[in-house]
């Protein structure tokens, strides 16, 4: 989903660059170091967990300003601005720097990576402390709590009792959702962006055939391929099935309809339209920056997140206010499923907004289509913290 | 739209009467939220809207109104009995399908109903409809035949006579014309008319 936005929205460019928080750098985090270690809702434990994290914007002096920003599947911690020598800004930087919706004028912006990543966190390629060679298949199974229980370390140790917002789209709207149900005490607003309480059949099933698809090439070899080389043809498949599901039918018609990509056709097993061409462009280039064994671990951790039923709220009192936004072509993340969140936080009597925006993109709308999500969420976060969520009996 | 005490609507202006200090509120197809607003601010409100329109819910979030995207006759099952102290239904009465479904619904999900609607046995409705032979057009049915959303064409005799077909209660209603309060044959001299309902006791 990132390299979608990368270098295509104009307000992304490096040239560009208003509102941009600058250059930024990743920094670590290690915690669980034994004797201690972080359990997890498997059974198992891990430990040490390292958590790469960056920061925009300054925390004020009452550590009322802080923001958790969560990434999907394939982000990491670099949210906004640019790593020194990079062309390509972080994954939602549309939406973060000094004026925009999340204002780094105004708050103090947390980004980390989850734990099972690839990008600097604890997951299936760091060092295994026990054998000194990469974990594999041999890291624990993890799931969207065991993510945020982690990232709760790392707020406290940054010293931050209560998150002014968690924020996600996707399986970061799950950790938004799940840091409601962890720790409402620790959120006073959340905003779960094109997510769902948990994954429906067909969800798992992508999931599925993107999981088998690493795991049929023989580069896999049971998860130990860090000396041999990943399975590229494998995890580019499931990454090419991943965009085709982030998009939409028009969206795909729009960009691509049938052009060819050399003027005729090959009449061979080449790329002639240009939707091929676009796919293999995009698996390619996936197999360079993401691990297939952090693909296998946290499409599963999506795929077992399941806070339906009550489960978010457990019947408890919160003073938490909740934004959800869906978007009318995501046939991936459907508005029903937004709707369902609405419907359970009614229930329970919990301070929620809801807009399906129209939107063309598909599931990608998120990262890419901002008009809505950012009238939205800058209204949303100042009312918040300036305590001024009108007529709910309690302005802070 | 207006926040100043002099520039609120008519019909706002009422039910903002209606509602006592602290009240928990639903608007159903609450706009840009300007009534929520106002009972918010002045009467320190508990409130929530429902309203299908996109712009119109950028809007209320602007306002730091809680609103949920829903239309109005399906928007109220999620939640529990006895949710709210009013539930209000102005001006969107005439557009709902199932009314008698969506008063029970709203009687339910609060305590008190609040409907406003406008008046279709209105003295220029009439002539312009008898003399006319014109489907009527008047300040309070402002569209043509062909493109009003009114799917209800009723007038306050009507209403009234419905509300006591079905049991609910009239505490109060009021009738208006323009800024006027109409207190005498309001069916035919009214614009507009809002009805405060309840549910006879131990209902």
């Amino acid at each position: 989903m990132i390299a979608l936005l990368k270098g295509e929205s104009p307000e992304t460019a490096p040239e560009g660059c208003t509102g941009s928080v600058g250059v930024v750098e990743t920094k670590y985090y290690t915690f669980a170091e034994p004797p201690e270690s972080l359990q997890l809702e498997s059974g198992g434990t891990l430990g040490p967990v390292t958590l790469a994290y960056e920061t925009y914007g300054e925390l004020n002096r009452e550590k009322s300003n802080a923001i958790l920003v969560l990434h999907a599947l394939s982000g990491d911690a670099h949210a906004a601005g640019f790593h020194p020598r990079e062309e390509d800004p972080g994954w939602w930087d549309a939406m973060i720097g000094p004026g925009k919706p999340f204002d780094t004028d105004r708050y103090f912006l947390i980004c980390s990576n989850v734990i099972g990543g690839c990008k600097g966190s604890t997951g299936p390629s760091s060092l295994d402390p026990r054998t000194g060679r990469p974990y594999g298949t041999k890291f624990p199974f993890i799931t969207i709590a065991d993510m945020v229980h982690a990232q709760r370390r790392l707020i406290d140790f940054l010293g931050i009792e209560k998150l002014l917002c968690v924020a996600g789209g996707s399986m970061g709207g799950m950790q938004a959702l799940q840091w409601v149900a962890s720790y409402p005490e620790r959120v006073r607003s959340a905003i779960p962006v094109a997510t769902a309480l948990k994954h429906s059949p067909q969800q798992i099933a992508f999931n599925e055939v993107g999981r088998q698809s690493i795991m049929a090439d023989p580069a896999w070899r049971e998860g130990n391929y860090y000396e041999t080389g990943q399975p590229e043809r494998g995890l580019s498949v499931a990454r090419m099935i991943g965009h085709i599901t982030f998009m939409s039918d028009k969206s795909m018609e729009e960009k691509f309809s049938r052009k060819l990509k050399n003027g005729q056709l090959s009449f061979k097993f080449d790329a002639d339209f240009e939707v091929e061409g676009y796919l293999r462009y995009r698996g390619a280039k996936f197999v360079k920056r993401f691990d297939a064994n952090s693909y296998l671990y946290i499409t599963k951790a999506m795929d077992y997140f399941d806070l339906s039923g009550g489960k978010l709220i457990n019947g408890r009192t919160l003073d938490t206010r909740v934004l959800v936004i869906s978007f009318q072509s995501d046939w991936l993340y459907p508005s029903y499923q937004s709707q369902e969140i609405v419907r359970q936080l009614k229930l329970n009597k919990v301070d929620a907004t809801y807009c399906e925006l129209r939107a063309t993109y598909g599931h990608d709308a998120f990262l890419v289509e901002l008009e809505g999500q950012t009238t939205l969420i800058h209204h949303f976060l100042e009312k918040t913290y300036l305590g001024e969520r009108n007529g709910n009996g309690n302005r802070r | 739209m207006e926040t100043a005490a002099e520039g609120i609507r008519p019909d706002h202006q009422v039910i903002f009467e209606m509602i006592e200090p602290g009240a928990r509120v639903l608007d159903l197809g609450c706009g840009t939220g300007d009534l929520l607003d106002l009972l918010a601010q002045e009467k320190d409100a508990r409130v929530q809207g429902i309203e299908l329109d996109e712009r119109a819910i950028y809007e209320c979030v602007r306002k730091g109104l809680s609103v949920c995207q829903s239309d109005i006759e399906s928007g109220l099952a999620e939640y529990p009995d006895g949710s709210f102290d009013y539930v209000i239904l102005n001006q969107s009465l005439q557009e709902i399908r199932k009314v008698d479904f969506l008063l029970r619904e709203a009687l339910r999900v609060g305590e008190k109903i609040i409907v406003g609607f406008p008046n279709f046995a209105y003295l220029r409705a009439r002539l312009c409809l008898f003399f006319g032979g014109r489907a009527p057009m008047t300040p309070s049915l402002p569209n043509r035949w062909h493109d009003t959303p009114n799917v209800r064409f009723l007038s306050i005799s009507d209403f009234r006579a419905f509300c006591a077909e079905k049991g609910f209660v009239v505490e109060k209603a009021i009738f208006l014309n323009g800024r006027k309060t109409i207190a005498f044959w309001p069916n035919l001299r009214a614009l507009n008319s809002i009805f405060l309902l309840s549910l006879p006791a131990g209902q």
